[in-house]
């Protein structure tokens, strides 16, 4: 377990197990996540990084066959507790996807979506400012303030990942999750996405699955790598791509055989 | 953990990188052996070989500059091959240094054996060139072997030098004071064996990169000066 000295851990994993059907997809996950940080969570395909995501939000629960074990909390709180209401979990832990999933609905439709079932606007000025916080938070406000009613399909991309994450942060989560979320972008776009990141941390606490080690590096202050459902290694990320401690983290950071 | 590479014109370029690292080490012997031998056999026949002998090494150190620049760019190495490529840049600089000092030492050379006549420092100095060389060549091993032991044992030698080079100091000093006639030769003599210091301190530098090289780290402890005199053997 690797609990690095910090101010504060916000989620908190004790021994996180998870099973589809019998397949055993992680082995006792132990790792504190920093507030206000980025984490990356790092890789080969079937290590369990994006399992491990899914369990912060609970997004696991909606796969059949899928159980999960151990202890999860955000804030001291006990994710998986019987009396907790997921669709008010899923607000404070907004998710980004690999590709951008907007609503086939208006700019601003995609943004007021979660604030309008979570009744946080009570009238249309406050909704109109809430929206425009959102779009600014996310960089793609001067983009789109003059076409607010197109479609969320018609932007490009970057603009549509842009927009996922203004709708993700418009319910005023804690965490955001990113699965992948520059996997479908090009390099400009991306470098956006990871401006974008550096911003968010000041509000968020940020968990990101990535394959590129690069953009692992670049964006986190902590990298976590995943091998075969376990944790191997999780520290500051310059360690972990300078001098890591186990030799699979180095095998596979530097693209060997591992 | 094994070294390859997935994609392995990586391990080649890595590779590439080493035998440059390795040539410019050879040659870097080969300049400094002979500006020793031409003083010590009081031959200046291959003075003006050695001189041009170094623009070798620039070029050399300029080709694998050229080439880390390109690895780095294209692989985006990590961890322990990004140690070796800056390793390998550094080691290369001061190979490339090495081979800068031999040249003052032959051209100073010339001048000491068309004017002098026998000294008896001579011999101290053949004793520092002895294990300075010997240093210069069990350093380039550890680096092509990635021994951060034998690097480090060359590292304690350099107090050895250190101590030789001050009683040297001291007796050029005292050839001197005897009489003004033999001071422009002793200084040329002093220079040398300067030179050659130098060039202990520096494969002291290349031990460092090894060692930084294996471990991530560069070595703290001081150098071990209570070893010294019973220390590793110097008669290499």
């Amino acid at each position: 377990m690797t609990n690095i000295e910090n101010p504060k851990v916000k989620i908190k994993a004790r021994n996180m197990t998870v099973h589809y059907g019998d397949a055993q997809a992680l082995h006792g996950i132990d790792l504190d996540l920093n507030a206000n940080e980025v984490t990356a969570l790092i890789g080969p395909s079937g290590c369990g990084k994006s399992t491990f995501l899914r369990c912060i939000n609970r997004m696991n629960d909606v796969i059949d066959g899928c159980r999960v074990g151990g202890s999860l909390s955000i804030d001291e709180q006990d994710v998986y507790d019987a009396a907790v209401d997921v669709v008010e979990l899923r607000a404070r832990v907004g998710m980004v996807f690999q590709k951008p999933n907007p609503f086939p609905k208006s700019i601003y439709d995609n943004v007021a979506y979660g604030p309008r079932i979570h009744g946080m606007a009570q009238d249309r000025a406050s909704l109109d400012a809430l929206v425009e916080r959102s779009l600014k938070r996310a960089g793609l406000w001067q983009e789109v303030k003059d076409r607010l009613s197109a479609s969320g399909t018609s932007l490009s991309g970057g603009q549509q990942q842009r927009l996922c994450i203004a709708r993700a942060i418009a319910v005023n989560p804690d965490i955001v999750l990113m699965d992948e979320p520059c996997s479908a972008l090009d390099p400009i776009a991306t470098a956006v996405i990871e401006e974008l990141m550096e911003e968010l941390r000041r509000d968020y606490t940020i968990v990101i699955v990535t394959h590129s080690m690069q953009q692992a590096a670049r964006i986190s202050q902590r990298t976590a790598y995943f091998h075969l459902g376990d944790l191997v290694e999780h520290g500051q990320t310059e360690t972990i791509f300078t001098t890591p401690q186990h030799q699979q983290t180095e095998a596979y950071i530097s693209g060997k055989i591992g | 953990m094994t070294d390859s590479h997935i994609v392995s014109s990586f391990d080649r370029d890595l590779a590439d990188l080493n035998r440059l690292v390795a040539r410019l080490g050879g040659l870097a012997e080969q300049q400094f052996a002979a500006a020793i031998d031409a003083l010590e056999n009081r031959d200046v026949s291959s003075i003006d070989d050695i001189i041009a002998g170094d623009s070798a090494l620039d070029r050399l150190e300029q080709e694998l500059n050229d080439r880390a620049i390109e690895v780095i760019a294209t692989r985006a190495p990590m961890a322990r091959d990004l140690r070796s490529i800056l390793s390998a840049v550094k080691i290369a600089s001061v190979l490339e240094r090495v081979g800068d000092y031999a040249k003052n030492i032959a051209k100073r050379s010339r001048v000491i054996i068309q004017e002098e006549t026998n000294r008896s420092d001579t011999i101290s100095l053949a004793r520092i060139a002895d294990i300075v060389q010997g240093m210069l060549r069990q350093v380039l091993d550890a680096y092509a072997t990635g021994n951060a032991e034998q690097a480090m044992d060359v590292w304690a030698r350099d107090q050895e030098v250190d101590a030789l080079y001050s009683s040297l100091h001291g007796d050029v000093l005292a050839v001197i004071a005897k009489g003004a006639e033999q001071a422009s030769v002793s200084s040329h003599f002093l220079f040398i064996a300067k030179n050659i210091e130098r060039i202990g301190d520096h494969t002291t530098a290349v031990a460092e990169q090894v060692y930084f090289q294996v471990h991530g780290s560069m070595p703290t402890d001081e150098r071990p000066k209570a070893d010294l005199a019973s220390g590793p053997s110097v008669t290499t």
